[in-house]
């Protein structure tokens, strides 16, 4: 199973190669291979018999990180949807795509996104699943913004990534929590602690997660805005993923841990709830879109919700009918896709409005529209396996029960909405197919003149559309080798479902009819009632509710940046000496940090008052100075001050070096100053100054109460005693501070001395390259 | 033009030598008296900053033909130097040590610490570095 995975990411490494050929050989003969491979080898594991397989290869095995596969009914039953319409959008992409297109890219990127489906699928390992979901969203952005030239594609590339990936940190999130709660990394073993995850504390959040990740990815409401937007990639593009496969990767989420969460009643809520209103708001908007492929985006959504909703039922029929739809949905939506994109490539145009007439022009393709859009409506006729699958829905929503007070609502609730949007669901339907190829020919409104399609894009279509009749005569042929263990690896019990056309006049069937019946009435009416969607949803979006999220969180991320980062220094250093004095002040009165004991201190003398006094008023001085003249030669008196207390603290090597340093420094300071322009008359407002003055009295209030704290609180002896006793003995000198600088701790003085080499390089440097950077420039 | 400055240049000749000769005490007598290579080497350097203040940069650069940014290089290495000196006795680096010479001719019994090798570059380092800013920022036009 790891070659299956791996293997179109393998091949995709080999597609620059095939380069030289592209001009000969289409490049995507070459790429068929790989899916077919892959479907031909799922194929040989179907039958009665199949029996789960598992295999391990070690990734990370200390993190309990492995490519676990797992093979059961579920990864079957999608790994060969993946593989099998993998390979005909492959076949139908060689017809699509001219050899003038960037090729190489659009099968690496297609390649990719098969290996990621298959390694969600297959997965049982929650980290590697989330690792493979993540690929499918990046390949499938990748493939949205194929054509990258056209600014449509890239706002939908955007937006899709922008919404999967949101879900998938979510799913993350879920994932994260259920390895918490059960110790394991592997589903199935998950799945055998079902008890321990519902009673854990976590059970709701893990659901929540799930729910996100799952509900973003299938393009449930209120995340199924960017699929529509999503139709902008070429159509194979939007046949496989949009269609077939990664729409269906959070169906598949669903059905995978279904049995832990089928334990929660909120599970059947918010599941079906969720399912049923994405199925009637995707059917509804379908009827309202003038775009081909836009009407079969919508058509996914409200079908995907349909499934959704019948996982959400977890009733044994809604499950097999969900499993069977899953494959139906499959076979005729790809084919629409494709159908749509041979209208598009034969006619020059998606448009629905332009087009008309087609059926005499385009006979097969309208045929596989026909067979397509009927099983999509469910309409009851017996070639067909939409109708099948429509009926078991109903079956199921009319076999709801409630047990609680929201799901009696919902047991009732649920039908209605059931048949209201399956009959939106058969008005586009109808729509879709009359419109296209029925009605008037609008010669004068086409780009091209309209022929028949070349056989190479017909066979896909038709293979699908064959299936979609095979299936329809012969259902038996699909449950019970492939269906019936997908049913079993959902539920874990054995599958006695037959499909069969007949099931008498019951109350499923009789809505069938109903659908059809004011589905063709109001599908012949659809102009005289067309005028609903100005009131309704009118100008509600949810598009511009994503549109507004988008920009406002730009604008107001611009905007909070620019308050703070305004590039004035003095900004910064408001700012951040005010956040030292919160944070600092904060922490010192939460932890009762501060402490003013006045213990052990040494008497004060005249001489010492005198020069602290003395320093006071100079630094005071200082402040409020006009002249920098004065400002420099009163901050000299702090330094010589200093140096005094120095002295009296004796301190003859700080004393000696604080003298000869402060007078340096002065005299920089003068030569430095020389160039400056006179200090101005300062002009802030007294606000401006009040809050300067605030900042600067309260930091300096917290160093002192810091500085008097940490003098108070002594928790242990200073080391000095140790210098002082050993710097003869051990350091052959009597000036101890010289040997605790040289010898004890030298390595301090020699980097303190680098510091000065590379102050004096660098003052160097400013003043004798500046003549030189003016040359340059 | 310079002013006739004959009683700055007398005094200058007589401070900078006491100037000169109280530095070389002070990095000297380091090790047991208050002094050191970082007080020593600004001593020096601010002897020769009278110099220069007095008798002008061109004369001074004749006299003392050093260039000072050459100290830095020289007196970093001297330091580092004798931290790595150590590695030759199988000792940490910067491990200093010290012992009694009795035979040295004139001075008789004296102390040597290898501190005083790594003082040596923090002078050289000290006087290079205050030298190359002061006559780079006084030489700037």
């Amino acid at each position: 199973m790891l070659t299956a995975v791996f293997l179109p990411l393998i091949f995709a490494l080999l597609i620059p190669l095939l380069s030289k050929w592209k001009d000969k050989i289409h490049t995507g003969w070459f790429v068929l291979i790989v899916p077919f491979t892959v479907f031909v080898y799922l194929v040989t594991k179907t039958g009665k018999d199949f029996a789960p397989i598992r295999e391990t290869y070690q990734w990370i095995p200390s993190l309990n990180i492995n490519f676990d596969f797992y093979l059961d009914g579920l990864g079957l039953l999608f790994g060969l949807l993946i593989s099998g319409i993998g390979t005909l959008v492959v076949l139908y992409s060689i017809f699509y795509l001219h050899k003038s297109e960037q090729l190489a890219h659009f099968y690496v990127y297609l390649l990719m996104f098969m290996t990621a489906m298959f390694g969600v699928v297959f997965s049982d390992n929650v980290y590697v699943l989330y690792t493979f979901w993540e690929l499918t969203s990046l390949s499938s952005f990748l493939l949205i913004g194929f054509w990258n030239h056209r600014k449509g594609s890239r706002y939908g590339a955007l937006k899709s990534m922008l919404i999967t990936v949101f879900g998938g940190l979510s799913l993350l999130g879920g994932l994260i929590l259920l390895h918490l709660v059960t110790g394991t990394t592997s589903i199935q073993a998950m799945i055998e602690q079902k008890e321990v995850i519902i009673q854990s504390p976590y059970f709701g959040w893990i659901l929540a997660f799930v729910f996100l990740g799952a509900f973003t990815k299938s393009a449930q409401f209120p995340f199924h805005i960017w699929l529509p937007d999503a139709m902008e990639a070429p159509t194979p593009v939007s046949a496989y993923l949009h269609s077939a496969t990664m729409v269906k990767a959070g169906i598949f989420l669903i059905a995978r841990f279904l049995p832990i969460f089928v334990l929660s009643e909120w599970f059947m809520i918010v599941t079906s709830t969720v399912g049923i209103v994405t199925l009637c708001i995707g059917s509804y908007m379908a009827v309202r879109q003038t775009d081909l492929k836009g009407i079969l985006a919508y058509s996914t959504i409200s079908q995907l919700g349909m499934i959704m909703a019948m996982l959400g039922y977890g009733t044994s029929t809604a499950i097999f009918a969900a499993v069977f739809h899953i494959l139906n949905h499959a076979t005729f939506k790809g084919s629409l896709f494709m159908v749509a994109g041979i209208v598009d490539h034969e006619t020059g145009t998606r448009d629905i409005r332009k087009l008309g007439g087609l059926m005499t022009l385009m006979p097969i393709t309208a045929t596989l529209a026909l067979f397509g859009t009927f099983s999509m409506a469910g309409v009851p006729l017996p070639f067909l396996n939409g109708f099948y699958s429509k009926e078991m829905f109903f079956q199921a929503s009319l076999d709801l029960s409630g047990t609680s007070s929201i799901t009696e609502v919902l047991a009732i609730v649920i039908p209605i909405l059931a048949v209201v949007g399956s009959i939106f669901t058969f008005v586009y339907s109808m729509y879709l197919f009359f419109g296209t190829f029925r009605g008037e020919y609008k010669e004068q409104e086409l780009p091209k003149k309209p022929h028949e399609a070349p056989i190479g894009m017909l066979i896909s279509p038709i293979i699908l559309i064959t299936g979609v009749v095979v299936i329809g005569l012969y259902a038996q042929l699909v449950n019970e080798p492939l269906l019936a263990h997908t049913y079993e690896a959902i539920t874990g019990e054995i599958s006695n479902k037959t499909i069969s056309y007949w099931h008498g006049f019951i109350p499923a069937f009789q809505l069938s009819l109903l659908v059809v019946g004011v589905g063709t009435v109001l599908a012949m009416t659809r102009k005289r009632w067309s005028s609903i969607y100005n009131v309704l949803p009118g100008s509600l979006s949810l598009n511009r509710v994503y549109d507004w999220l988008v920009d406002r969180t730009e604008k107001y991320s611009m905007k909070i940046t620019n308050t703070y980062m305004t590039g004035s220094l003095k900004t910064y250093a408001q700012l951040l000496l005010s956040a030292i004095f919160i944070i600092s002040a904060a922490i010192l009165f939460l932890t009762n940090g501060i402490n003013l004991e006045a213990t052990d201190l040494a008497p004060i003398t005249i001489a010492e008052l005198l020069i602290v006094g003395m320093m006071a008023f100079a630094a005071i001085a200082t402040v409020f100075t006009n002249s920098r003249i004065a400002a420099i030669l009163i901050l000299g008196v702090v330094g010589y001050g200093l140096s005094i207390l120095f002295v009296l603290y004796r301190a003859p090597d700080l004393a000696l070096t604080q003298l000869i340093v402060e007078t340096v420094t002065v005299a920089l300071f003068l030569l430095a100053f020389m160039h400056l322009p006179e200090l101005r008359k300062r002009t802030e407002p007294l606000r401006t100054r009040a809050l300067n003055a605030t900042i600067a009295i309260s930091f300096g209030a917290l160093m002192t109460i810091v500085a008097i704290s940490s003098f108070a609180s002594k928790w242990f002896e200073p080391i000095s005693q140790y210098f002082l006793e050993t710097s003869k003995s051990l350091g052959g000198g009597k000036n101890v501070v010289n040997v605790i600088l040289v010898d004890m701790r030298g390595l301090d003085t020699l980097f303190e001395i680098a510091v000065l080499a590379l102050a004096a390089l660098g003052i160097y440097g400013m003043i004798k390259l500046r003549g030189n950077s003016k040359e340059a420039k | 033009m310079r002013t006739n400055d004959l009683i700055l240049r007398t005094t200058t000749n007589l401070i900078a030598f006491i100037l000169l000769a109280f530095s070389v005490y002070l990095f000297l007598a380091g090790h047991n008296a208050p002094g050191g290579g970082f007080i020593g080497g600004l001593m020096t350097a601010a002897a020769i900053v009278l110099m220069y203040m007095t008798y002008g940069f061109e004369s001074v650069s004749k006299i003392i033909p050093i260039n000072f940014r050459f100290l830095i290089p020289v007196g970093l290495l001297i330091a580092v130097l004798t931290g790595i000196g150590s590695f030759l006795f199988g000792a940490p680096f910067l491990s200093q040590t010290f012992g009694h010479f009795s035979e040295i001719p004139i001075l008789g019994d004296v102390e040597l610490a290898t501190a005083m090798l790594f003082d040596l570059g923090v002078y050289l380092t000290v006087v290079g570095v205050t030298l190359t800013i002061i006559l780079t920022i006084a030489n700037d036009q």
